[in-house]
C-alpha cells in the first residue's frame, strides 16, 4: 500500500484483495465509519475556510464595484462571456463526472470509476487551457493587466487597473484551486488504478477530493456572473 | 473502567513497539533513532511537547526584543537646547536634536566621524517593536496554549488515543516551524518596521527594494495554515473522539475553551490569509486595492485585518480562560460554579468576537458606524464577566491550596479583570478619543494578553508539568518565580496606564522629560519579569534533571489525563476509559490513584467508577 495508509500493512486479509478491502482505519478510531465521518466533517470545515478565503475577494469586488461602477462596467465589457460560459459548462460536466466516480466507487465499478475520473481531469485541463489561451494571454498582450502592469490604451476610466486587479486575483486564485483539485483527483486516479483503493466500504479520499472539486466549481459559478455577465 | 481494549487486537505490534510498555518519552535506543522518531511522530503528546519548545523559544526571542525596547525607553532623546556631551571610552559624543533628526555624533579624538540620525534610531526602534509584536502575536500567543497544552491534553481529557488527524497535526507543526524560520530570517536580515498589524499604505511602500517585509507577511500567511489545521483537528476531535460515557456537558471546561478557540481559528484565519496574500500582491505587483493613489482603500486593509485579528484576540484569551477553569476547580477542590454558564460563555465570546472588529477604526467610519461597533464591543463584557464571577464563586468556601498553579490562577483573576475593565473606556467612543493610540492601549492589551494568556499558560504549565514530563517541580521556587512575575508585571504595565492617560503615545522611541520617571519604573518592572521567568526556567530544568518522580495524580484531579501514568504511556490509556462522573465532582468521587483518606468524599459515588 501507499504511505497514505500506514495501518493497512496490519490488515490480515491477503495481499491480492483490492485496496479498499484491505483498508484498516487509523489506530485511534473505534470503527471505520467513525473515521469516515470525522474525515468528512474535517473536510467540510476546510471547505468553510476556502469559502472565507474567497469571501475576501468577493468583498473587494463588491466595494470597488460600488466605488467605481464605470470602471467595472468597462472592464466587464472587455470579457467575452462565451469563453466564461464555455468554462462554466466544462466545470459543470466535470462536477457531474466526479460525483459519478464516487457513485462508481460505492458500486465497485472500478472501470467506470477510472473513466469518470479521467474525464474530470481532462475537463480541469480544458478549463485551464481555455482560460489561458483565450483569456489571460490575449488580454495580457492587449495591456489589460493588473495594477502597475496595466497598459491598455483605450481605457476611459482611471480606475480600470483596479478592475483588472480584482479580475486577475479572483480568477487566478480560482485557477490555482483548479490545478490543486486536478492534482488531488490525479492522485485518486493513480491509487484507483494501481491499488483499486476505492470501493463500497472505503472511499474517503475520493469523496473529499470530489467535495473539493464541487467547491471549485461552486466558486466559479459565482465568479462567472459577477465578472462576465453583470455590467 | 470498561473492558474495551483496542491494543489487545494486536494491531499495533506491527509498529515495532510494545503498546503497554514505556512512556511516550522512552528512548528508542540511539540518539539517531530518537531524533527520527520525534521528527516523524504522529503522537499528539510529542507534537504538543515539540510545540511547547518551539513556542517557548519564540517567547524568548520576543521577550528579548521587549527588554531591548524597555531599555531604550530608559532615557528620552533630549532636544538641542539640552544637548549633552558624553565622554565614553576616550571618545566624545554630542547628542543633539533638530526637529525630527538627531544632528550628529561629533568627531572623536582620532578624527573619525560618527553620523547618526535619529530617524535611523527610530527605524531600529520600530523594527524592535514590530518583531516583538509579530513574534508574540503570531508565534507565541495564538498557537501558544492550544498547540502545546491543547495538543497534549485535549485527546487525554477526552479519553482518546490521539487527535482526529495525527498526520495533519505533525504537518501543522512543520508549517509553524517554517513560518517561524521565515520570521527569524527577517530578524537576521535587519527586521521590518511596519508594526505587527502591517497597516497599509506604509507596509506596501516601506523598504520597497527589499524582501524583508514581504517575507514577514509571508511568514504570518504560512503560520495561518498551521493555525487552521490545528483548529480543524481539535473541532473534529472534540466531536468524534470523546470516550464512551462522555457527553458534551461531561467534557472538562479546558476542552470547551479549546473547542471555542478552534472554531474561531477555522473561521477567522482564512480572512487574514487572503488579506496578507493581497498585501503581498500589492508589494510585488502593485495591484492598487489598498493603494489610495490608484483608487484603492487602505482602510479596507484594516477592516480585513481586524475581521481576523479581533476574533483572534479571543483565540489568545479563550485558552487562557480554559486553563483557569481547570486550575481553579482542582486546586480549590470544589465543583466549578456554573459549568454550563462557563461553557456557553466560551461559545458566546467566540460568536461576539466576529462582530466587533470595527472598534479598531472608530476614527474612519463616522458616527453611526462607530456607535454601533461601540455598543457591540460592550457585549463582549457580558460572557467575560459571567466567567469571572463563576470563578470567584467557585473559590467561595473552597479548600484553596496555595501553590504555584493556584497563585497563577489568582494572579490571572486580578490581572485579567484589570485588563477587561480597562477595555471598557477604550470601547466607549468619548474616552477612546482621548486614549486611543496611547500607552493606555498598550497597558490594556498587555494586561489581557500577557496578564491573561501568558500568566494562564505559565500556571497551566506548572499544573500539567508533572503529567507531561513525569517530574515534580520545586514548589517554593515556583512561588518565588510567581512573585517576581506578578510584581514585575504590575510594575511594568500599571505605570503605562498613567503614561497613557497623561498623553504618552504608543510606538515612540522618545518622549518628553515629564514621562521619564514612569518609563524608568516600567523598565525596572521588565527586569523583574525577566528574573521571574528565569527562576521558572531554572526550576523546570532542575525538575527535568533532578526533580522527584511525579505520581500519576499529584493534585487529586478528576479529569481523564490523571488516570494514566505520568508521563503518559505511548497510547495514552491501557484501556479505553469509561466516563462515569463529571470532571469536577470532588464532593462525591475519590480521584484516581489517590488515597480516600486524603480525599474524603461527602457522599458515595453513584457509578462505582473505581
Amino acid at each position: 500500500m501507499t504511505t497514505l495508509d500506514p495501518h493497512a500493512g496490519n490488515a490480515p486479509s491477503d495481499a491480492k484483495a483490492p485496496g479498499w478491502q484491505r483498508y484498516v482505519p487509523g489506530h485511534h478510531w473505534r470503527t471505520a465509519d467513525d473515521e469516515f465521518d470525522a474525515c468528512k466533517q474535517g473536510f467540510w470545515l476546510f471547505l468553510a475556510t476556502e469559502v472565507l478565503l474567497f469571501a475576501g475577494l468577493f468583498v473587494a469586488y463588491a466595494i470597488f464595484r460600488m466605488k467605481y461602477p464605470t470602471a467595472f462596467a468597462n472592464g466587464s465589457h472587455l470579457l467575452d462571456w462565451r469563453w466564461g460560459g464555455l468554462n462554466t459548462i466544462v466545470l459543470l460536466i466535470s462536477s457531474f463526472t466526479v460525483a459519478m466516480s464516487i457513485r462508481c466507487a460505492q458500486l465497485n465499478q472500478q472501470i467506470w470509476l477510472r473513466i469518470n475520473l479521467i474525464i474530470t481531469i481532462i475537463c480541469a485541463f480544458c478549463f485551464f487551457g481555455i482560460k489561458f489561451t483565450f483569456e489571460y494571454i490575449p488580454k495580457w498582450h492587449d495591456g489589460k493587466r493588473l495594477g502597475r502592469f496595466f497598459d491598455y490604451p483605450f481605457a476611459t476610466d482611471p480606475h480600470e487597473p483596479i478592475w483588472w486587479s480584482v479580475y486577475y486575483c479572483a480568477t487566478g486564485i480560482h485557477a490555482l484551486h483548479v490545478l490543486i483539485g486536478a492534482g488531488l483527483l490525479g492522485w485518486c486516479l493513480f491509487r484507483a488504478w494501481r491499488f483499486k483503493a476505492y470501493g463500497p466500504t472505503h472511499y474517503t479520499m475520493l469523496e473529499n477530493a470530489g467535495l473539493y472539486w464541487h467547491l471549485v466549481d461552486l466558486i466559479w459559478i459565482f465568479l462567472f456572473p459577477l465578472l462576465y455577465l453583470i455590467h | 473502567m470498561s473492558a474495551i481494549d483496542h491494543h489487545a487486537s494486536g494491531a499495533h505490534d506491527a509498529h515495532g513497539h510494545d503498546p503497554h510498555g514505556g512512556s511516550y518519552l522512552t528512548s528508542r535506543g540511539s540518539m539517531f533513532a530518537d531524533i527520527k522518531n520525534w521528527a516523524t511522530t504522529v503522537d499528539h503528546k510529542k507534537i504538543g511537547a515539540m510545540y511547547l519548545v518551539a513556542v517557548l523559544f519564540m517567547f524568548f526571542l520576543g521577550g528579548v526584543a521587549a527588554l531591548a525596547l524597555r531599555l531604550e525607553l530608559l532615557e528620552p532623546v533630549r532636544p538641542l537646547e539640552a544637548a549633552v556631551e558624553v565622554e565614553r571610552g576616550g571618545k566624545t559624543y554630542v547628542y543633539g536634536y533638530e526637529g525630527q533628526l538627531f544632528k550628529e555624533m561629533v568627531p572623536s579624538e582620532d578624527g573619525e566621524t560618527f553620523v547618526q540620525s535619529a530617524a535611523k534610531g527610530n527605524v531600529l526602534y520600530n523594527r524592535l517593536f514590530t518583531l516583538h509584536g509579530a513574534i508574540m502575536v503570531f508565534m507565541v500567543i495564538v498557537p501558544g496554549v492550544p498547540a502545546s497544552l491543547g495538543n497534549f491534553f485535549l485527546p487525554l481529557m477526552l479519553g482518546a488515543k490521539d487527535v482526529a488527524f495525527p498526520r495533519l497535526n505533525l504537518l501543522s507543526w512543520y508549517i509553524y516551524v517554517t513560518g517561524s524560520i521565515f520570521a527569524v530570517a527577517v530578524i537576521l536580515a535587519g527586521g521590518v518596521e511596519t508594526g505587527w498589524t502591517f497597516y497599509t499604505p506604509y507596509s506596501t511602500t516601506t523598504d520597497a527594494d527589499h524582501w524583508r517585509t514581504t517575507l514577514m507577511v509571508a511568514s504570518a500567511f504560512v503560520l495561518g495554515f498551521s493555525s487552521i489545521l490545528t483548529g480543524l483537528n481539535f473541532v473534529v476531535t472534540t466531536h468524534k473522539l470523546r470516550a464512551p460515557g462522555m457527553g458534551w456537558f461531561d467534557m472538562p471546561l479546558f476542552v470547551w475553551g479549546i473547542y471555542a478557540t478552534s472554531i474561531i481559528q477555522v473561521l477567522a484565519t482564512p480572512v487574514i490569509g487572503i488579506t496578507l496574500l493581497l498585501l503581498i500582491f500589492e508589494r510585488l505587483f502593485h495591484i492598487g486595492i489598498f493603494d489610495p493613489a490608484m483608487g484603492g482603500d487602505p482602510v479596507l486593509f484594516q477592516h480585513f485585518f481586524w475581521f481576523y485579528s479581533h476574533p483572534v484576540v479571543y483565540v489568545m484569551i479563550l485558552p487562557g480562560m480554559a486553563i483557569i477553569s481547570e486550575l481553579i476547580a482542582v486546586h480549590s477542590r470544589k465543583n466549578i460554579f456554573g459549568y454550563k454558564a462557563i461553557a456557553f460563555a466560551s461559545l458566546g465570546i467566540a460568536a461576539v468576537s466576529f462582530i466587533v472588529w470595527g472598534h479598531h477604526m472608530f476614527a474612519s467610519m463616522g458616527e453611526f458606524g462607530s456607535t454601533i461597533f461601540s455598543a457591540l464591543t460592550f457585549l463582549v463584557a457580558i460572557p467575560t464577566a459571567v466567567k469571572i464571577f463563576n470563578w470567584i464563586a467557585t473559590l467561595y468556601k473552597a479548600s484553596i491550596a496555595i501553590n504555584t498553579p493556584m497563585l497563577y490562577t489568582l494572579g490571572f483573576l486580578f490581572l485579567f479583570t484589570i485588563g477587561g475593565l480597562t477595555g471598557l473606556p477604550l470601547g466607549a467612543l468619548a474616552t477612546d478619543l482621548h486614549l486611543h493610540d496611547s500607552y493606555f492601549v498598550v497597558a490594556h492589551f498587555h494586561y489581557v494578553m500577557m496578564g491573561g494568556t501568558i500568566i494562564a499558560l505559565v500556571g497551566g504549565l506548572h499544573h500539567w508539568w508533572p503529567k507531561m514530563f513525569g517530574k515534580m517541580y520545586n514548589e517554593k521556587a515556583g512561588m518565588v518565580g510567581w512573585a517576581f512575575v506578578f510584581v514585575g508585571f504590575n510594575v511594568t504595565f500599571f505605570t503605562q496606564f498613567f503614561l497613557g492617560t497623561r498623553g504618552m503615545p504608543r510606538r515612540y522611541a522618545s518622549y518628553l522629560d515629564e514621562f521619564q520617571f514612569l518609563h524608568q519604573l516600567s523598565t525596572l518592572g521588565s527586569w523583574l519579569l525577566l528574573i521571574g521567568f528565569l527562576v521558572h526556567l531554572f526550576n523546570f530544568i532542575h525538575s527535568l534533571a533532578a526533580g522527584p518522580k511525579a505520581p500519576p495524580n499529584p493534585w487529586g484531579a478528576l479529569t481523564l489525563e490523571w488516570e494514566t501514568e505520568s508521563p503518559p504511556i505511548e497510547h495514552n490509556f491501557h484501556h479505553e476509559p469509561l466516563v462515569t462522573h463529571g470532571p469536577y465532582d470532588f464532593e462525591t468521587v475519590v480521584p484516581p490513584h489517590c488515597d480516600p483518606a486524603d480525599f474524603p468524599v461527602h457522599a458515595t459515588p453513584s457509578g462505582g467508577h473505581h
